[in-house]
């Protein structure tokens, strides 16, 4: 057994230690908004944060994450959609969709720690995560305005 | 012309899930012939897609696939505008696959093209039959009532109902046969830029992709396949596997022999408790293959094979006045060879499902393109009748054609079966870009005359396995739908044309793929016609400008050519050079184009029509010390009327991205038949530092809708070679760039 927080819950996992933390929270915890894209953290998709950092979910043993508190997508704007979720609206950013999880996560991870990265900082801090539809320009342009909305 | 038929109203809401007293139509919509690779008909079905309930809820079926292209939204926004209802109370909901639908084979950028129509048609009955309710309720004129936002409102007495409490009379009438639609100037959402429908559970992490469907007991399923294309388990030991916690079963999949279809390339099986421990006893498992006839592709011979079917005489496919003549007795002859390799689709999500197979009835939940060939498939799987097989179509994370195969259905579907148990299969990255359906490596060759500074004559051979082999063993020369992407349908006024298609067989499944062979012939073409330009020395879009030729519509009846003008009627969808030409010009316009450009930059333009619309793209391109940098695209879209110009242009910005990706980095290769590439870190895709800035200008059009989330892909490519060629005077003639510079 292993005691994970996820999203503030406290749960008990039956898993083995060397389960990538992606399949723990996908298939025994039942949360499915982080995705699976490569198995080898060079996508981004399984992005989601342990003590407010982003990580890749795919290659972490859940055993690292015992103790730490687990944030997945569905948790970033549990009570109140995050400015980056907000932005993302706006700005119309997903097509298929499927990496956006990450996407965000990341993007959160960054405006934690900067809120008002430059254009060179916001390619640095996403250029882990791929979007095969290609909503790169509006990624940046999101993020550029939840940023400000943060600041503000 | 489309007939409308009442539905049995209890069979529809078992399919969309409303509660009783809600009135439902179905309508009869034509359906025609389609692309490469995909199956149709071309009879007319019976279909329902509107019910509205007391409450004057409005639920309209989305029956595409939405892989990110934005027709779930599309679509029920045509029907809304017609039928005048407030879009804030209409709910979308994905069909199940049904042939009432008509076809529901998401791919060849058809949703909007071929149901713009049906879709009006579908809202207006709508209206109609509200119309009529009201005007029976109030015993008034119907023509003295009026419907708008959801509710009809007697004019000359102001009182009025709203959509739901219409629901009761309206559900006694008799569907009318004709209807007016509403003129076009009237619409109110069609045009106008609407959110898509999924975008919240997109920000949330609340959709559900194929990857995430989930069924109470289901069991996880990994498959170990043969490198080769059609090898075959000799022998395995599934001893370690079986003592990985939580693996509970190993068995073989049977591979049914060359061609494969849609059906499984065969392997060995791990049934699990979860994933990871399927992923870890798959790792175990100790096979013996037999490779079988394809262990002997090999890339690199292959591309021999392939330039010596360019470089002699092939099979003719176009022939107007003697180009072979004109080259022969021309003084200024030139000629270029280019080359692209295979390309894997590698969508975010790669294949996955969950399917149930039970005894007389299969339930799958998959991102497919196609749901009722998938129901033919896991038929032909499990020995169940189609209509046995219920498919639920969830989002697709990405489909690029490679969810149009539903190969890991077929798989999902023996196992469950095998195991009387519902099982999950998700495809792990290596598998996708492993076991493919490729988009064709291909050479070609090019010639032309050039008399008294005018082309004379023009000469393309083109050589590619082709997505005919997938089905037949046998093939070796591209299909006539394949030969009317980018290929045969050269749009100059040269008098002496000729296209020949050199025969090669196949070694992989070879599938569509974004656009399709337009990716490599329109690069041929695209950059041919550069060099053209360089040797007349002529400017790059005057050159294009002169050889497009006087404004006419294109007829290809005289060279013996059969263009499949992506399966619709020529005279509906002429190919009108006047268009082309004005996407041209502007592009040249937004990007000042002859402007001077600074020392190791420059800007390159491709101009073609694919799927029916109008693309010109121009790259602006920095290279420094073999550093290329893509600073700028501009893009001009017309692809006739638009209906949601926010997923037009977020589909160009896609395909630029796409086509950028394919030109940096794009390369599948085998050795000893298998193939080398199996993650993002040999087979990379752009990322967002290296996305340029994007300028798109939509055309203002009345014409019929035409495709949008494949043409903007194939001039991306052959625009940047040109744009190279123009910073540095150096012709790159093959694809991936990565291979000369740093990207």
């Amino acid at each position: 057994m292993i005691e994970l927080t996820i999203n503030g819950k406290k749960q008990q996992l039956d898993v083995e230690p060397d389960m990538p933390l992606l399949w723990a929270i996908r298939d025994i915890a039942g949360l499915t908004g982080t995705k699976f894209g490569c198995g080898k953290a060079l996508c981004g998709a399984c992005t989601l944060h342990l003590d407010g950092v982003a990580i890749r979910s795919c290659v972490t043993p859940v055993s690292y994450a015992a103790g730490k508190s687990i944030t997945t997508i569905e948790g970033l704007g549990a009570e109140k959609m995050h400015p980056l979720q907000q932005a993302w609206i706006d700005h119309s950013v997903p097509q298929c969709g499927y990496c956006q999880s990450g996407q965000l996560m990341q993007a959160a991870s960054l405006l934690a720690q900067n809120n008002n990265p430059s254009d060179k900082e916001i390619d640095q801090a996403m250029s882990g995560n791929i979007c095969r539809c290609g909503t790169y320009p509006r990624i940046r342009a999101a993020i550029k305005d939840a940023a400000k909305a943060t600041q503000s | 012309m489309s007939t409308v038929l009442k539905m049995d109203r209890r069979e529809f809401l078992k399919g969309v899930g409303l509660s009783s007293g809600a009135l439902t139509l179905g309508v009869a919509i034509p359906t025609g012939s389609v692309l490469a690779g995909a199956s149709s008909n071309g009879t007319f079905h019976p279909n329902a897609f509107v019910s509205i309930d007391k409450t004057g809820l409005v639920t309209i079926i989305a029956h595409r696939s939405e892989m990110g292209q934005g027709s779930k939204t599309g679509l029920p926004m045509i029907v809304a505008d017609e039928m005048e209802a407030d879009w804030n109370r209409v709910s979308v909901k994905q069909g199940l696959a049904d042939k009432a639908y008509g076809s529901q084979n998401t791919d060849g950028s058809r949703s909007i093209r071929r149901f713009y129509q049906p879709m009006r048609k579908v809202g207006a009955t709508v209206k109609d039959m509200l119309l009529t309710a009201a005007a029976q309720t109030w015993s008034v004129d119907k023509k003295d009532c009026l419907v708008a936002n959801h509710q009809v409102t007697h004019k000359p007495s102001g009182k009025s109902l709203h959509f739901g409490q219409l629901v009761g009379v309206a559900q006694t009438l008799p569907v009318p046969k004709d209807v007016t639609l509403k003129p076009e100037k009237e619409f109110r959402y069609v045009g106008k830029d609407v959110p898509i429908v999924d975008l919240e559970d997109m920000v949330t992490g609340q959709g559900v992709y194929g990857i995430d469907a989930h069924v109470d007991g289901m069991l996880y399923a990994q498959i170990e396949r043969c490198p080769v294309y059609g090898g075959t388990v000799k022998s395995f030991d599934a001893s370690a596997a079986l003592k990985v916690k939580g693996v509970r079963e190993v068995f073989v999949i049977e591979h049914k022999g060359i061609p494969t279809q849609f059906a499984s390339v065969g392997g060995v099986a791990v049934i699990a408790d979860n994933t990871w421990a399927a992923i870890k006893g798959r790792q175990q498992l100790k096979i013996d293959w037999d490779m079988g006839e394809n262990r002997v592709y090999d890339s690199s011979s292959y591309r021999r094979q392939l330039e010596q079917a360019v470089n002699k005489p092939a099979k003719v496919v176009r022939k107007e006045g003697d180009a072979t003549a004109a080259l022969k007795a021309t003084k200024k002859r030139i000629t270029a060879d280019y080359y692209l390799p295979a390309l894997v689709h590698a969508p975010m999500e790669p294949p996955a499902c969950v399917a149930w197979v039970q005894k007389d009835k299969a339930q799958v939940w998959a991102c497919v393109q196609a749901p009722q060939g998938v129901q033919q498939v896991v038929a032909g799987g499990t020995g169940l009748k189609p209509e046995q097989v219920e498919v639920n179509v969830t989002l697709l994370g990405g489909g690029f054609g490679r969810k149009s195969k539903p190969d890991f259905v077929f798989e999902a579907a023996v196992i469950s079966k095998r195991i009387g148990k519902p099982v999950k299969l998700n495809w792990t990255r290596e598998d996708e870009v492993k076991h493919g359906y490729y988009h064709s490596v291909s050479a070609h060759h090019l010639e032309a005359a050039i008399d008294d500074n005018k082309v004379s004559a023009w000469l393309h051979r083109n050589a590619h396995p082709s997505i005919s082999y997938t089905f037949d063993k046998n093939a070796e020369h591209a299909s006539d739908g394949e030969l009317s992407l980018g290929f045969a349908d050269l749009p100059f006024a040269i008098p002496n044309i000729q296209h020949e298609n050199g025969a090669i067989k196949g070694h992989t499944r070879i599938g569509w793929l974004r656009s399709v062979s337009n990716i490599f012939n329109v690069f041929a073409s695209g950059v041919f016609v550069d060099e053209i330009a360089a040797a007349r020395k002529k400017d790059p879009v005057d050159n294009l400008l002169e050889l497009m030729g006087p404004d006419r519509h294109l007829s290809f009846d005289e060279s013996g050519f059969k263009f499949s003008n992506y399966g619709e009627n020529i005279e509906q969808y002429p190919y009108d050079i006047k268009r082309l030409k004005e996407v041209t010009r502007r592009a040249a316009k937004n990007s000042n184009w002859k402007a001077k450009t600074k020392e190791g930059n420059g800007k390159g333009i491709c101009v073609y029509r694919s799927f029916l619309s109008y693309i010109s793209m121009v790259v602006d391109v920095s290279v420094q010390d073999k550093e290329l940098k893509v600073n700028k695209v501009y893009c001009v879209v017309d692809c006739g009327r638009v209906v949601n110009p926010d997923r037009v242009r977020s589909q160009m910005e896609g395909s630029i991205i796409f086509g950028l990706s394919l030109a940096y980095y794009g390369k599948i290769t085998a050795k000893e038949g298998a193939i080398e590439q199996s993650n993002f870190h040999d087979y990379p895709l752009l990322r967002i530092p290296q996305t340029p800035e994007i300028h798109i200008e939509l055309v203002q059009s009345e014409e019929l809708p035409t495709g949008v989330g494949e043409p903007g892909v194939p001039p991306v490519a052959p625009a940047l070679i040109n744009a190279i060629f123009a910073a540095t005077g150096e012709r790159i003639r093959e694809l991936p760039l990565n291979q000369r510079f740093s990207v």
